[in-house]
């Protein structure tokens, strides 16, 4: 055996090299589509579906301008006849024989999305922590059962459920509306809440709800005083969940929603241009749509992290 | 401060007897600890005084009031928990205020922060008041977990093995602490543990449980020198008390129906031979340091106890063994009242 010291914890300068190789190119891989969906919402129409792709090309906002407008084709006089365009996208719509006749619906889908995503997150962590406390402190019967059937709400693919869904929505005038969604995803939201959540609470030992409770507190206040502070991680882990669930759903919301309550998933591939699909507008819904849950995890990125490994890692 | 008082309480878990016909007051400004192994029932019985359980049968009297359905909350007790005693998001300051802020209490600011700072004063922790609780060494934590018992003023205290998680040094320094505030303050203290010096240095009585029953309720010095049978004999004394049968040493006078005798050190004078007669030989001399264990085998059993450190007996050494005013036990197990001394 060689006598040089072989450290058991801390890893060698080479498989550290190599190991950081393997990250920067798994992260290049995972990050070319996003690159390349960004990259598309700046180019001009004919740009996005050139052969070969352009990998270099003059940037322009004409798809952002085509996801936020509706334009109508004029005859080049009409157009000739207008007053002087006053912003860039008035002057690349008439470039292309077009003018701006009104706002898309893209604003308002991806408020819908907003709306709907947030607020059935909020639903769903909400009735997840208080659910979750329950099965965690309180002697449920048949709770391991009740635990497994709420699950068993997430084991079936959406399709399976989509038509009976659909029918009951229809009877009860759910159809298109953000409550019937904010319903849904919550129900679907719901079992993952509470189990995550259980995980977190089952960590908090219930000596200090006790011990608040000798002190003073009624077992609400001792809930909010002690366990909530507790589980901020974990219930912000649950929450960018949820949030990713409901924000990336697609197969309910293109089944349910159509028009007032669509959200942005289904609204955003059915981004029509002039002769067939936009692909920089639809390019730009994606890129506007990421950024909400991106900012959202950035701003929770430290709870989430912790939150992974909790239950692996004890303090 | 006050005075509590348990009557005939029952407690069960599913098939388990935690705790059975319970019986004992705790005098007001009364230190009385509760000894016993793990499962006897100490932990439940202050749960039940806290109102964190509810008996299956039997009174709880606090102060005359009878609290036996009452919640922990307005019971107007204290609890220290044997560990995850502080609430880790909150600073030693925050911790100590917690039970004054309770929504029950509405306590004004400026009293909170004056009373803080007292408690503080008195677990000496007023140097760390604006600490995170996690940032504290152990024995700190315990000493805030106090400090947040005495905050309120409260009637009783229940102290659940409150030291049992620190190690030896700290364990013996915060034991004088605990000792120190209780009588200054003239606190009414029900405290539990399995460790017998704590018992035996800050109990003014001891009950020693077993198997949910109380066994025998006494001063520390009661429950050493007059154990009301083998199972309260063997809970106290280091090394423990010696069994042996009756007629393996000469005892010269064991009380009628004696099956057991009980020696620890003072019940024996052992001797190097002299003269060829022997009753055991030394198996071996532990050095403690400050002490000696001498262990010694008498026909196929073992003795130990406890010798000077310049012990002239080694190894091997054949040595007479005499009991001096032993325990005598009957074939139950009590204890024969007034065995008779040689």
């Amino acid at each position: 055996m060689s006598a040089a010291a072989h450290s058991v914890i801390e890893p060698s300068a080479a498989s550290k090299r190599v190991a950081g190789a393997i990250v920067i190119l798994y992260a290049v891989i995972t990050m070319i589509p996003l690159f390349w969906i960004i990259a598309t919402s700046f180019k001009t129409p004919p740009d996005s579906i050139a052969y070969p792709p352009k990998v270099v090309f003059t940037p322009s906002i004409e798809g952002y301008c085509n996801l936020f407008t509706t334009r109508t084709r004029q005859t080049a006089e009409y157009i000739q006849s207008l007053p002087p365009a006053t912003n860039f996208c008035d002057e690349t719509t008439r470039k292309r024989n077009m003018v701006i006749a009104g706002p898309s619906n893209f604003l308002p889908r991806f408020i819908n999305s907003l709306v709907i995503a947030f607020g059935s997150t909020f639903c769903a962590v909400l009735l997840g922590t208080l659910t979750a406390y329950g099965f965690s402190r309180f002697k449920v019967p048949l709770a391991d059962d009740l635990l497994f059937f709420i699950l068993s709400t997430r084991m079936m693919p959406p399709i399976a459920v989509a038509i009976p869904i659909y029918l009951m929505y229809r009877e009860l005038g759910l159809s298109d509306t953000a409550l019937g969604m904010i319903l849904l995803y919550t129900a679907v939201n719901v079992s993952l809440a509470v189990w995550l959540l259980k995980g977190f609470i089952d960590e908090i030992p219930r000596e200090y709800e006790e011990a608040a409770m000798i002190d003073g507190y009624s077992r609400l206040q001792a809930f909010r005083k002690v366990v909530l502070p507790q589980a901020t991680t974990g219930i912000a882990a649950t929450a960018i969940f949820c949030l990713i669930f409901a924000w990336n759903e697609y197969a309910f919301a293109a089944l349910l929603t159509s028009g007032t309550a669509q959200t942005a998933p289904p609204f955003i591939p059915t981004i029509i241009g002039e002769g067939g699909q936009d692909w920089p507008a639809v390019a730009a819904g994606t890129t506007i749509f990421l950024v909400p849950i991106l900012v959202f995890t950035i701003l929770l990125r430290k709870q989430l992290l912790r939150g992974i490994t909790f239950g692996a890692v004890r303090k | 401060m006050a005075e509590v008082v348990i009557r005939d309480v029952d407690k069960v878990f599913r098939d388990i007897q935690a705790v059975s016909g319970l019986d004992l007051t705790i005098a007001d400004g009364e230190f009385v600890v509760l000894l016993g192994p793990t499962g006897a029932g100490k932990t439940t019985t202050l749960r039940l005084v806290a109102g964190l359980e509810k008996p299956d049968a039997g009174t709880i009297r606090i102060g005359g009031r009878d609290v036996t359905r009452l919640d922990p909350a307005s019971r107007d007790v204290a609890f220290v928990f044997q560990q995850y005693s502080l609430y880790p998001h909150l600073t030693v300051f925050e911790n100590l205020a917690f039970p004054l802020r309770s929504p029950a209490r509405r306590v004004p600011e400026d009293q909170i922060r004056r009373r803080v700072e007292d408690v503080a004063k008195l677990v000496r922790i007023h140097h760390k008041l604006e600490n995170k609780s996690t940032k504290l060494s152990g024995g700190e934590m315990q000493r805030v977990a106090i400090g947040r018992a005495l905050v309120r003023k409260p009637s009783i205290f229940l102290m659940d093995e409150p030291l049992s998680s620190l190690d030896a040094k700290l364990r013996g320094d915060l034991r004088l602490e605990l000792k120190r505030i209780q009588t200054e303050l003239g606190a009414t203290v029900l405290y539990v543990t399995h460790d017998q010096i704590e018992a035996m240095t800050m109990a003014d009585r001891i009950g020693i449980l077993a198997e949910g029953r109380l066994v025998q309720v006494g001063t520390p010095r009661q429950i050493y020198t007059e154990p009301a049978n083998l199972h309260v004999a063997a809970r106290l004394g280091q090394p423990a008390i010696n069994l042996l049968p009756v007629g393996l040493l000469p005892d010269g006078g064991a009380p009628a129906g004696a099956r057991t005798v009980g020696a620890r050190t003072e019940h024996l004078t052992i001797e190097k031979s002299t003269n060829g007669h022997f009753d055991g030989r030394v198996d071996w001399v532990e050095h403690l340091g400050d002490q000696n264990h001498l262990h010694v085998t008498l026909a196929d059993r073992k003795l130990i106890t406890l010798t000077d450190t310049d012990t002239p007996l080694r190894k091997g050494d054949p040595v007479t063994i005499r009991l001096r005013s032993p325990l005598f036990f009957d074939g139950e197990g009590n204890r024969i009242r007034g065995g008779v001394s040689t």
